[in-house]
């Protein structure tokens, strides 16, 4: 179980999961990325972001996402998001996000289309 | 009638203080029944609002002055700061684009007032060398 504030990682053959709880802002955001370069570091170039604990991200929490986006890009990596509330997939697709990572209903389906 | 109140809020430019103002849009919308995808709507354009306010206004006193029009239908925040004002390439987005892309369309910053104004059914921004107020309104939609 996540804590209010909290990131978990969950390696697997493959891919890795990263799940994130409460408020996607600049302190949060920056341990994501931290987590997301280690295992890109790792040689882990499938990704999923469960956002579905995460409720709210704002404007900077985006600009953190981004950033692993294109660290993915460059390893020609693929992330995708899962668990985004309507508001959250509708600021993604507006920030043009959702042209360059996956956004899925579940984990299941992010996993599978990575 | 529809009844009409007013709540007048400060806060501290101090990190995840915009939580305080955004629990305060966010209760005072579900007391009006406004739509769960609404309320979290209103709580992300008055979070881009006020980190606005902390990171670009420069004011002394470090403070933003929120206030809430609540009615039965619709929900007004007028966000104030006493700072420096902003430029019009502040509001169209262009002086704050960040560090630059692999891809053009994914600006890393710079993208709140373009939230804002996608959220929120009006928006309305006042600046002068003497502050900045972002009034914005949702109305509620017909269940």
């Amino acid at each position: 179980m996540l804590n209010k504030f909290d990131i978990q990682v969950r390696e697997s053959k493959g891919h890795a999961i990263i799940e994130t709880a409460g408020y996607l802002n600049d302190a949060l955001g920056e341990k994501l990325s931290e987590k997301a370069q280690e295992l890109i570091q790792n040689g882990y170039t499938l990704l999923v972001i469960n956002l579905e604990q995460t409720t709210l991200i704002n404007s900077i929490g985006i600009s953190i996402l981004i950033e692993i986006i294109e660290a993915l890009d460059e390893r020609e990596g693929t992330l995708n998001f899962c668990g985004l509330s309507a508001t959250q997939e509708r600021t993604f697709r507006m920030m043009a996000i959702a042209k360059y990572a996956g956004i899925f209903p579940d984990e299941e389906s992010a996993i599978a289309n990575l | 009638m529809s009844d009409e109140h007013k709540i007048l809020l400060t806060i501290p430019m101090y990190p995840d203080m915009e939580l305080a103002a955004a629990k305060t849009g966010s209760a005072l919308a579900e007391l009006k029944d406004f739509n769960e995808e609404a309320v979290e709507e209103i709580q992300l354009a008055i979070i881009e609002t006020c980190i606005n306010a902390s990171e670009h206004s420069q004011s002394d006193d470090k403070e933003v002055h929120i206030q809430f029009l609540v009615t039965d239908d619709q929900l007004q925040v007028k966000i104030s700061d006493r700072g420096v004002g902003i430029t019009a390439d502040t509001l169209d987005g262009t002086r704050l684009l960040g560090t630059p892309t692999l891809h053009a369309d994914l600006r890393k910053r710079g993208r709140g007032l373009q939230i804002i104004r996608a959220l929120m059914d009006e928006v309305v921004i006042e600046s002068s060398p003497n502050g900045t107020t972002v009034s914005f309104t949702k109305k509620k939609t017909p269940s």
